[in-house]
């Protein structure tokens, strides 16, 4: 039983990680309608950049120079700020000449963006694993392994509290500030968001701007578990089941989508695994969420699409 | 008719000029190297191709080439993708004029992908230390060889060293040894040596396979918690190595009771888990570190005269994986200069290299001579045997670097010399190769 439950934990804890990097997904969608290939990438190129400036890394040479470096908390300040300025150049150079095109195209757009990012993430910061230093909490908590001989881990248990943070932070954000309310207006009709003096690109700057804020969040949280490295642009697709179970549309749902596929997949893997070879964990996130699929098109949160015909 | 001439005098202008070049153009050494600087990969295929690439630089730089000819290194990036890589080897195996000279593919999947083109190219391929381990058996895999030891040469070292931690090889009855592996060819290699040790030595084995990249491991770590193995192995690669030695180290595994393969002891495995990572055990056939004459004649005349090919890379070299490029490159060096001498000419190709190859033959003195002495096991490549000596040493983590901590291990010769004959005559059948008589 004691066992059953570790297992239950560290799927709701890994969901949690899930669900950091579903976030910035559903973040885009809903203001834009749009599927943000590059988030994945985002979070890579945040997590560069913030140990970059922490170790004083010099950019294009990639030697470490220690005069450079940055006390974490204005490590962090400044790649927020970096993350802003590339939601601006990004809004000016790209998408500001894709306004009223079709979705797809704009997808298109985010899959040239998850490129660029990831070598200009090479060629500015180099390709060598990076130790991401922040002092966060690392190992088992020795309390609930000493206590309960339940292996739970600090840093999950930090990015869990961390994600509810952000949670709450969003929500608020979305639903009482005016920035929000016109957020939430460009989402559900852009023409009607227009007509009444909502500028489309200053929307788009602002959603792009927090993707890249949540993004660093799920950069640090990934980095410290792993290092900061190239495989960190492919935890977009762990996130794709969390989505398709949530719906894309839901910040709620990127949280509870995130925790019932961590759940789902590691019972699976433990349980399951055994008898089909193992390594089914990835696969069994897919299927889980193919299955809700068939009773809740539109994810577990997701906005029902009524089309009058 | 004007135009006609006009034609024609072009075409044999255009000819004259390309002849005329072909000869004023010195002859080259053509060695491609099958890298993988972007992608999840990267980190484990940058320093390995940096040190393939400086050693021919310094062997240009203060030899000028090999024998006097300068080599001419074509790399190409594979991303560590199969596919990617049977276009590598298309697009680089007539490259020059000498051709492919050897492949080193630096990948199992790849490395299968291209034994059967190799015979068909007469381009050798040297998996070092990697791809499929039967083609140690020179007698069916005449293109391929694996020197200077196989994934199953080394399973079975790995197992004498626990014996020999353990106490004895009579110890091991009983004992629980797991392997934790990257789910892919390279990563299932070691499986087949590892069933058949545990059955000669009374062992349990558990393979727990782990998903590209190997970013999420928790599962796998929650099962050795709960069934607690006396000993974990692991063939992985990359991030995967990196998030294992964490979870290891988060559940309090014994480091020392945790071996990775050569492909999981590098510096960048171990760093993410910083002092956690003190007192992991990974193969090698190598030394690690920059105390050799090589590194600093490598920092003399490939860094201080800017022709390195990752100028950044200077303070790194050293590692484990650099100096791994370090010694294929020797061994490919030698096996050219051995063509050159079997055939009396420099302008070898492809198939006078695998003559090289098979003839082979880097002692502890020619080591010395070429400043790697004490640095690798000394080999011997016959025609028969394309694995060489198979020996394996263990290396440990200090918390600041590694060091070798055992003595080099012969393998199980009973048990992987059967399967090597099992596994190659099996494929000899499957594609009507006869086995060569090497008497």
């Amino acid at each position: 039983m004691l066992f059953f439950v570790e297992v239950v934990i560290s799927g709701l804890t890994a969901g949690v990680m899930y669900a950091l990097v579903a976030l910035g997904f559903v973040l885009i969608f809903k203001a834009s309608g749009v599927f943000n290939f590059a988030q994945g990438v985002l979070a890579l190129f945040a997590g560069l950049t913030l140990h970059g400036l922490l170790t004083g890394t010099v950019p294009f040479v990639h030697t470490v120079n220690p005069a450079w470096a940055m006390p974490a908390w204005l490590a962090i300040l400044t790649t927020i700020a970096i993350m802003i300025l590339l939601a601006i150049v990004w809004e000016r150079l790209v998408l500001a000449n894709l306004v009223n095109q079709e979705h797809i195209i704009l997808f298109m757009a985010t899959l040239g963006l998850a490129y660029v990012l990831e070598g200009a993430g090479d060629i500015i910061w180099g390709s060598d694993v990076k130790v991401l230093d922040l002092g966060l909490p690392q190992g088992a908590s020795d309390y609930f392994l000493d206590t309960f001989n339940l292996y739970v881990e600090k840093l999950e248990l930090f990015a869990a509290a961390t994600a509810g943070v952000l949670v709450v932070v969003l929500a608020l954000f979305f639903n009482k500030t005016r920035i929000g309310r016109a957020l939430r207006a460009v989402a559900d009709d852009h023409q009607a968001a227009l007509s009444v003096g909502i500028s489309l690109r200053t929307i788009w700057v602002i959603v792009w701007s927090v993707a890249g804020i949540v993004a660093l969040v799920a950069g640090i949280m990934w980095g410290a578990k792993s290092g900061i490295q190239f495989s960190l642009s492919l935890i977009a697709l762990k996130a794709l089941p969390v989505l398709i179970l949530g719906g894309f549309t839901s910040i709620p749902g990127a949280i509870v989508g995130g925790l019932i596929i961590g759940v789902g997949e590691k019972i699976a893997e433990v349980y399951m695994g055994p008898y089909v070879g193992g390594a089914i964990e990835n696969w069994f996130a897919y299927m889980l969420a193919l299955v809700f699929l068939l009773f809740r098109p539109q994810g577990l949160f997701g906005e029902k699409i009524i089309e009058r015909v | 008719m004007a135009i006609s001439r006009w034609l024609t005098g072009l075409a044999a202008g255009i000819v004259a000029a390309t002849l005329g070049a072909g000869t004023l153009a010195a002859y080259e050494l053509t060695i491609p190297f099958f890298s993988y600087r972007t992608g999840p990969y990267a980190p484990n295929g940058i320093p390995v191709a940096n040190g393939w690439h400086d050693y021919f630089t310094l062997l240009n730089e203060r030899d000028g080439g090999i024998n006097g000819v300068k080599v001419n290194v074509v790399e190409c990036e594979t991303g560590y993708n199969t596919k990617k890589g049977v276009e590598c080897y298309e697009k680089v195996k007539n490259r020059g004029e000498s051709g492919a000279l050897i492949i080193q593919p630096l990948s199992t999947g790849i490395t299968y992908q291209l034994i059967p083109k190799a015979s068909v190219d007469k381009i050798p391929i040297h998996s070092m230390g990697y791809g499929r381990t039967s083609a140690a058996n020179g007698r069916v895999f005449k293109w391929v060889f694996n020197f200077p030891a196989t994934y199953w040469s080394q399973a079975s070292a790995l197992i004498k060293y626990i014996g020999d931690r353990e106490g004895g090889m009579a110890n091991l009855k009983g004992k629980k040894i797991y392997l934790v592996y990257h789910n892919s060819a390279y990563g299932k290699e070691p499986i087949r040596t590892l069933e058949a040790l545990s059955k000669k030595h009374g062992f349990v084995f558990k393979g727990l396979p782990v998903d590209h990249p190997g970013q999420e491991q928790k599962a796998t770590w929650l099962q050795i918690r709960r069934e607690r193995p006396d000993w974990v192995l692991m063939w992985g690669w990359g991030v995967m190595n990196q998030v294992a030695i964490k979870e290891a180290a988060s559940i309090r595994f014994p480091m020392d009771r945790f071996i990775g393969v050569w492909w999981s002891g590098s510096e960048n495995d171990v760093k993410p888990a910083g002092a956690a990572a003190k007192g992991y055990l990974s193969g090698t056939f190598h030394q690690p570190g920059a105390d050799f004459p090589v590194h600093k004649d490598i920092l003399k005349y490939v860094y201080d005269r800017g022709k390195a090919i990752d100028p950044s890379f200077r303070p790194r070299v050293g590692e484990v994986l650099y100096n791994r490029g370090l010694v294929g490159a020797m061994w490919a060096a030698e096996a050219i200069r051995k063509a050159m001498e079997i055939h009396g000419t420099k302008k070898v190709r492809g198939e006078h290299v695998r003559d090289g190859l098979e003839a082979l033959e880097v002692d502890e003195a020619r080591l010395k001579e070429l400043g790697f002495g004490g640095f690798t096991v000394p080999i011997k490549i016959t025609c028969a045997n394309h694995e060489g000596p198979g020996l394996v040493a263990v290396q440990q983590w200090d918390g600041k670097q590694w060091k070798i901590v055992s003595k080099f291990y012969e393998p199980d010769r009973e048990i992987v010399d059967a399967l090597i004959k099992e596994d190659s005559e099996k494929y000899a059948k499957e594609n009507n190769i006869t086995p060569r008589d090497c008497k």
